[in-house]
């Protein structure tokens, strides 16, 4: 009998938070998908009918659409490529016997803990700034024209901000892998004869591999998702060369008022998110039996 | 090599580490410097040395308010995490002691609903919230926040959970210790850190989150996330003043975040690295 009141318990103590993350994740997908079908305009709401596919033809069919599909991926891609070379790098280096280590580590961390908007309009203004930026003094000073990052190249600083936010979780991440490396196997590799280069290759790298995966498939999941750093940076532009598909979704939905056409978008990014999902429940489900 | 690392090496090693640290943290520090600088002088070029004034913190304050914002953000991220570890940790608890064989499938699927792309849902938590009267409320981004990180809720005390030996209870018991002695002398002191740990991350978490906060607040809840994006136009920017509003953004959470490394790792990998 106890344990049958264990049992009910139980299950008692885990319905609040299953039934609210169902409805949480019923319900407004549900009306995405309803949504997507219908001709519905928030400047014309007494005018709603049933659509069929338009929707998404409309949206397969706006040439920003593929636009932004391929702005997705080179952000996605660019911000992965720099945070995992560059957190490697700078996981190994501070895995070395430094001064200071602990000052150094909280100066590398410390730009994931600043917001969004803060990080954009920091590196906007006070680095990128043609006129007055960092970067446009470091110009002048050698004698170059100072660039104008956010006109000439809107997706590559977009690129930059977002992966100078994600360097820290992917540095911090990979250095905690790197510090549960037996010292004795490392060891053993020195006495062998290899150098740096093989033990990186062989040893290293195939213990950061799992950590690295982590790392690709969660960052993934959020820079899908980056919205406010082009919001406060270049608004999309110019044109639609940095709108990404979460960018080109919240101007059709909010700024263009077309909820059917925003909604069409919204399933679209869902089908994407799905596929990077299912690879990383598998990567995190392994750890689970472990 | 490492082992036997000389003097030298270390130095080698130091130099280039603190040339990495300081170039990542730059942004940081050079807002930092120019919220003290005059606005003729963050216009001035590459400066280090300001004048040291702490006039834009004033008037931060006093043209564009800045306390609403700033404690609009404090009663969202707290609450919103309270609110779900309250939720959280009956669950976290029930799957960590009294596991079954769906806890796993449950706990996978909590992780898949953080997948969802939030804005997947912008159009009908939009139409929600106008129709419900939620738009630019705190009560709605809290349940909003509380929402979008109860599944990381969930996880982290799971994971912390898990490692209290469950031989401990079994042991109280045999010593005769009543459930209510048991919960109060022997779980809530193991389980103390994991949920401080939570509470920590989430709080972060919550504190900048960009998407939601900026859709669904005007000015009422509009919270620092917000307040700050409402600076991209380029009407009445002064960089020293949004230097001074920038810092004041990122200097809580900045040390909350220093405190919480180890957690962080956890947290965000769902105790996939520790």
């Amino acid at each position: 009998m106890a344990t049958q009141n264990t049992k009910t318990l139980a299950r008692a103590m885990l319905a609040p938070s299953v039934l609210l993350l169902l409805i949480w994740m019923i319900v407004p997908l549900a009306m995405t998908l309803w949504f997507s079908f219908q001709n519905y305009n928030l400047l014309n709401p007494a005018n709603v009918s049933f659509a069929g596919f338009f929707n998404y033809q409309y949206f397969y069919t706006d040439p920003a659409f593929f636009a932004s599909i391929w702005n997705t991926l080179l952000l996605v891609g660019g911000v992965l490529l720099i945070t995992v070379v560059g957190g490697v790098a700078i996981a190994l280096l501070l895995d070395q016997p430094i001064f200071g280590q602990g000052i150094v580590r909280i100066l590398v961390i410390s730009p994931f803990f600043v917001m969004p908007p803060v990080a954009a309009l920091v590196w906007k203004n006070m680095i990128m700034h043609p006129g007055y930026g960092v970067l446009a003094d470091i110009n002048r000073f050698f004698g170059f024209q100072p660039v104008d990052w956010f006109g000439q190249y809107p997706l590559f600083s977009i690129i930059i901000i977002v992966a100078w936010q994600w360097l820290p979780f992917s540095t911090l991440i990979l250095l905690t892998a790197l510090q549960s490396l037996d010292g004795e196997q490392k060891e053993a590799a020195e006495m062998d004869g290899a150098n740096f280069v093989n033990r990186f290759i062989y040893l290293t790298l195939p213990h950061l591999a799992r950590a690295i995966t982590v790392v690709i498939l969660i960052q993934t999941i959020f820079l899908l998702g980056v919205y406010a750093e082009i919001l406060v940076t270049t608004n999309g532009g110019p044109g639609n060369a940095s709108t990404n598909l979460t960018f080109l979704i919240y101007r059709t939905a909010r700024l263009s008022y077309d909820v059917g056409g925003g909604a069409a978008g919204g399933i679209i990014a869902v089908v994407l998110a799905n596929i990077v999902a299912i690879f990383l429940m598998r990567a995190v489900g392994k750890n689970l039996d472990r | 090599m490492a082992r036997a690392a000389s003097t030298k090496q270390k130095v080698g090693f130091t130099i280039v580490a603190w040339i990495v640290a300081l170039l990542l943290f730059f942004p940081i520090l050079y807002t930092i410097i120019t919220s003290v600088k005059t606005e003729p002088e963050a216009i001035a070029g590459f400066n280090l040395i300001p004048s040291g004034t702490f006039e834009n913190y004033v008037t931060v304050q006093t043209q564009r308010d800045y306390f609403k914002p700033f404690m609009n953000s404090v009663i969202l991220s707290v609450g919103s995490t309270i609110l779900a570890l309250i939720i959280a940790i009956p669950a976290a608890w029930s799957m960590a002691f009294s596991p079954t064989r769906r806890t796993k499938d449950i706990l996978m699927w909590m992780l898949s609903t953080k997948m969802m792309p939030a804005v997947a849902v912008l159009v009908p938590i939009y139409l929600l919230f106008r129709d419900f009267g939620l738009l630019d409320t705190r009560l709605g981004l809290t349940a909003m926040l509380t929402l979008i990180n109860l599944p990381i809720v969930v996880w982290m005390l799971y994971t912390y959970f898990r490692e209290i030996p469950g031989e401990i209870l079994e042991a109280a018991r045999m010593d005769g210790a009543s459930l209510w002695n048991e919960i109060v002398y022997v779980l809530t002191p193991m389980a103390i850190p994991g949920i401080a740990s939570t509470l920590l991350l989430n709080v972060i978490l919550a504190w900048n989150e960009a998407f939601w906060t900026i859709q669904l607040t005007t000015t009422n809840a509009a919270p620092l996330t917000a307040f700050i994006a409402s600076f991209s136009s380029p009407q009445g920017l002064f960089w020293a003043k949004l230097s001074a509003a920038s810092t004041l953004a990122i200097a809580p959470i900045l040390i909350l975040g220093w405190f919480s490394q180890k957690q962080l790792v956890r947290g965000l990998t769902f105790g996939a690295v520790k």
